[in-house]
C-alpha cells in the first residue's frame, strides 16, 4: 500500500484516499528518462520495485519511488502481453480518464503554460489585464447596487 | 560525405597493394591508350620555359638578419548566424540604449553585425547594427518579403570624419561643439521607405505592434534557462 503523492493528498484525505499497488494500477513516473509518462504495473517484483509497462515504451522495472499511483487502474492479468495490454488501456480508457482527471488536467495546463513564447506570453498578460478590467467593472457595478 | 570512389588496387595491408603492376597496366587501360596513339603514348612537348628576369644585385644589405614573419592568408568571414535568426524574425536586444526592445531582424552584413530596426514608429529604434552575441532570437516571425535592404552596408553606417581642425587656443576654451550633426535627410527617408512595409506586415498580425512597442523584462519566477522564446 502506497499514499498518493503528497501534492494531491493532505493528512486528512489519506485517511480514506488510499491508492494500492497493485496490478493494473496505473501511475505516473516523477523521476527520470520516461519522466511524466503514465505506466501500468504490470508486476511486482520485490518490496521496492515493479514491472512496469505502458504502450509507447519498452517493459522494464522501475522503483515505486519513482512512481505516483494515480487513481486509474484497468483490469489485467499478471504480465499481459503488450496487445492485451494496449486493449485493456484502451478499453478503460485510460488517456480519457487521465486529461479528464484535475490532476491530469493541470500537468497539461503546466505544459502549455513552458511552451509558450514570448509573443504567447505577451498575448497572455494583455488578456489577462482585459479578462481583469471586466471583472473590476462588474464588480464596481454590483457594488454600487448594494450601496444603492 | 561524398560517396566513397572505386578505388581498382586496394591497400590489403600497408605496403601491399592488391594488384600487380602489369595488372594494374592492363586495369587502367593504357594499352588501349597506347593503342589509340598508335603504339606510342600520347607526349605533349614541353612548354617554352619562361626566360628568367635578370636580377639586379640589391643596393642594400642590411647589417643584421631580420626575420620575416610567416605569411599570414587568413581571410575573416562574417560571424556564423544562429540557426534560430532569419529575416524578419523579432529579436530581444539585450545590452546597450536599447536593451530589452523587440526588434525585427532584417539581413547580417558582412562584418558579421545584425542589420535591424524597430520598425522606428513602433518602438524608436532606428536602422541599426546590433551584435549577435548581445540578443535573443524569438520565434516569432514578420513578414519581410517586400522590403528592400539591399543598398544597407557597413560602410553606410560608418561615422562621418570631421574635416575641421583644431585652430588654436580659443577653440579649447569655446563650448564644445554644440551642433551635433543631424541626420541626414537621405537616412530619415531610407528609415521610412524601410519602414512603410514593415509596418503593413506587422499590423496584419494583431497584437503585434503592441508587443513590439513593449519592452522584454524578466519578471518574478521567470527562469531564462527555462523559458522559451
Amino acid at each position: 500500500m502506497v499514499r498518493p503523492s503528497e501534492t494531491l493528498s493532505s493528512q486528512f484525505l489519506s485517511l480514506f484516499l488510499e491508492w494500492y499497488v497493485e496490478i493494473g494500477r496505473v501511475a505516473l513516473v516523477n523521476y527520470g528518462k520516461d519522466y511524466g509518462k503514465l505506466v501500468v504495473i504490470v508486476d511486482v517484483i520485490d518490496q521496492n520495485r515493479a514491472l512496469v509497462d505502458a504502450p509507447d515504451m519498452v517493459r522494464s522495472q522501475m522503483n515505486f519511488k519513482r512512481l505516483s499511483l494515480t487513481d486509474i487502474k484497468i483490469d489485467i492479468k499478471r504480465v499481459p502481453k503488450k496487445k492485451t495490454l494496449i486493449d485493456a488501456m484502451e478499453a478503460a480508457d485510460v488517456k480519457g480518464k487521465w486529461e479528464k482527471s484535475s490532476w491530469g488536467r493541470k500537468l497539461i495546463v503546466q505544459k502549455r503554460r513552458a511552451s509558450l513564447n514570448d509573443f504567447d506570453r505577451f498575448k497572455l498578460m494583455l488578456a489577462k489585464i482585459k479578462r481583469a478590467g471586466v471583472v473590476r467593472q462588474e464588480l464596481a457595478k454590483l457594488k454600487k447596487e448594494t450601496a444603492a | 560525405m561524398a560517396p566513397k570512389q572505386r578505388t581498382r588496387n586496394p591497400e590489403l595491408i600497408p605496403g601491399v597493394r592488391k594488384v600487380s603492376r602489369s595488372q594494374m597496366y592492363h586495369k587502367r587501360g593504357l594499352w588501349a591508350i597506347k593503342a589509340k596513339n598508335g603504339g606510342k603514348f600520347p607526349h605533349h612537348e614541353k612548354a617554352p620555359a619562361a626566360t628568367a628576369v635578370a636580377e639586379k644585385p640589391p643596393k642594400f644589405y642590411p647589417a643584421d638578419d631580420v626575420k620575416k614573419p610567416l605569411s599570414n592568408k587568413r581571410k575573416p568571414k562574417p560571424t556564423k548566424l544562429r540557426a534560430s535568426i532569419t529575416p524578419g524574425t523579432v529579436l530581444i536586444i539585450l545590452a546597450g540604449r536599447f536593451k530589452g526592445k523587440r526588434v525585427v531582424f532584417l539581413k547580417q552584413l558582412t562584418s558579421g553585425l545584425l542589420l535591424v530596426t524597430g520598425p522606428y514608429k513602433i518602438n524608436g529604434v532606428p536602422l541599426r547594427r546590433v551584435n549577435q552575441a548581445y540578443v535573443i532570437g524569438t520565434s516569432t516571425k514578420v513578414d519581410v518579403s517586400g522590403v528592400n535592404v539591399e543598398k544597407f552596408d557597413d560602410k553606410y553606417f560608418a561615422k562621418q570624419v570631421e574635416k575641421k581642425k583644431k585652430k588654436g587656443e580659443s577653440e579649447f576654451f569655446e563650448s564644445e561643439k554644440q551642433e551635433k550633426s543631424a541626420l541626414p535627410v537621405e537616412k530619415k527617408d531610407d528609415q521610412k521607405a524601410v519602414d512603410a512595409t514593415l509596418l503593413t506586415a506587422i499590423e496584419s498580425v494583431p497584437d503585434l505592434k503592441a508587443y513590439l512597442g513593449a519592452r522584454f523584462s524578466l519578471k518574478a519566477g521567470m527562469k531564462p534557462h527555462e523559458l522559451v522564446f
